[in-house]
């Protein structure tokens, strides 16, 4: 494999390959927690932070983990900080470990955490690992920030709580409900694919 | 209420109220990947029945032990051991016993482990059949898991038949593939959560 430079590793996940809008992993979740911009920021935080520390420990290990067990060893590296991250936020953000329930367990199984594992950490040194998880984990957590202020203003005119339609606002509690996550999830991924069509396509002109 | 009755009422919760991936986004990722034809959408809801079923019944015993020696916080980690153990498992005890069986259902079995819908459904479990219930919990378990897998598999089995049907029409480029199948899976939820209010007056 090429030798990247540092930046182009970090920007890798947020651009090039953003998790969600060009790999499209990770769906449940992103589906899920995306109801308040608020939950978008706190899952897209917690799967940073275990995709950060999971690529590093990985990486580090990457020379005694023997092949044939690999898969089994890093779904236990990812686990225990899955465990840890939970117990963190039940300790200190508890009105966000409630609504984010279930899927906060979950992250163990999110095929981010795993691909990034698999694909980058056990094939490169520590610093890149751990620029890779801060990009993807930036990038994640960016998709789900943005799906999240989107479904929240059309559903409930606010975004992290604030009003910003107004009173006379009719909100659409559709957006807010599973429905809407799916409907705007799939719009927004037409909408990038049609602006990368188009840019493109200038570059070739 | 008898026991009867709550079995149905469980029944139709799993899966028409509260189906796994309508009104609870899990398992989102196979219900998108391996909906293409009907055929690997069958093969892989019953491979996700089959591992569900055992799952549910696995970990209730390990959460009772896990409740026995005051270490709940282990749950997830010896939950998705045991279901990695148990995908693996019974994908050789298949592979000798029944080639046949192998045959429809044996590329999607590795992918069940990373499935979250057979971790979630024990996480569910976890909580409600295991601290908050005796010896009935494992019956609830088990048939917790198995109606949830298949709301799964009615799910996913749907999406494959509306998926070929999508195939052949004129939709434009930048909506093809995943994102036309999430408005169609969005407008699919939107008639589930008709469901939802159809036994409002029972309980």
């Amino acid at each position: 494999m090429p030798k990247r430079s540092m930046s182009s590793v970090f920007l890798n996940g947020i651009v090039t390959e953003n998790p969600t809008f060009r790999l499209v992993l990770g769906l449940c979740p992103t589906l899920a927690v995306t109801t308040s911009a608020i939950n978008g920021v706190g899952m897209g935080l917690a799967a940073t932070v275990v995709l950060i520390g999971s690529n590093v420990v990985i990486s580090l290990l990457r020379n005694i983990i023997p092949n044939k067990v690999r898969i089994p060893a890093f779904i236990v590296v990812i686990c225990t900080f899955v465990t840890l991250i939970q117990m963190l936020m039940q300790a200190f953000v508890y009105e966000l470990y409630e609504s984010l329930g279930l899927f906060i367990p979950l992250i163990v199984v999110n095929c981010i955490i795993l691909a990034r594992a698999e694909a980058f950490a056990c094939k490169n040194g520590v610093l890149a690992s751990a620029l890779d998880g801060i990009g993807m984990g930036v990038g994640f957590t960016i998709a789900l920030t943005l799906i999240a202020a989107i479904r929240e203003l059309i559903g409930n005119g606010t975004v992290f709580g604030l009003n910003l339609l107004g009173d006379a606002y009719e909100p659409m509690l559709i957006m807010i409900l599973p429905a809407g996550g799916f409907i705007t999830l799939g719009l927004l991924l037409g909408i990038i694919n049609k602006l990368t069509e188009v840019t493109a396509g200038k570059k070739e002109a | 209420m008898d026991t009867l009755t709550r079995f149905l009422l469980l029944f139709v919760s799993c899966v028409l109220t509260n189906n796994f991936i309508f009104s609870r986004f899990l398992g989102c990722c196979p219900f998108l990947g391996v909906s293409n034809k009907v055929e690997t959408a069958m093969g892989m809801g019953l491979a996700v029945t089959f591992v569900m079923g055992l799952a549910s019944l696995f970990t209730w015993a390990v959460g009772k032990l896990l409740v026995a020696l005051d270490i709940q916080y282990l749950n997830t980690i010896s939950f998705i051991l045991i279901i990695a153990a148990l995908v693996q498992f019974v994908e050789m005890f298949i592979k000798k016993s029944s080639p046949t069986l192998y045959k429809s259902l044996g590329i999607y079995l590795p992918l069940i482990t990373t499935n979250c819908a057979v971790l979630g459904v024990t996480i569910i479990n976890f909580d409600a059949y295991v601290v908050g219930m005796g010896a009935m919990g494992v019956v609830y378990s088990v048939l917790n898991g198995v109606f949830s897998a298949l709301g799964f598999m009615l799910a996913i089995v749907l999406m494959a038949g509306i998926r070929e049907r999508l195939e052949a029409s004129n939709i434009p480029k930048c909506l093809k593939g995943f994102p036309i199948s999430l408005v169609t899976a969005g407008l699919m939820s939107l008639a589930f959560m008709g469901f939802s209010g159809l036994f409002a007056n029972l309980g």
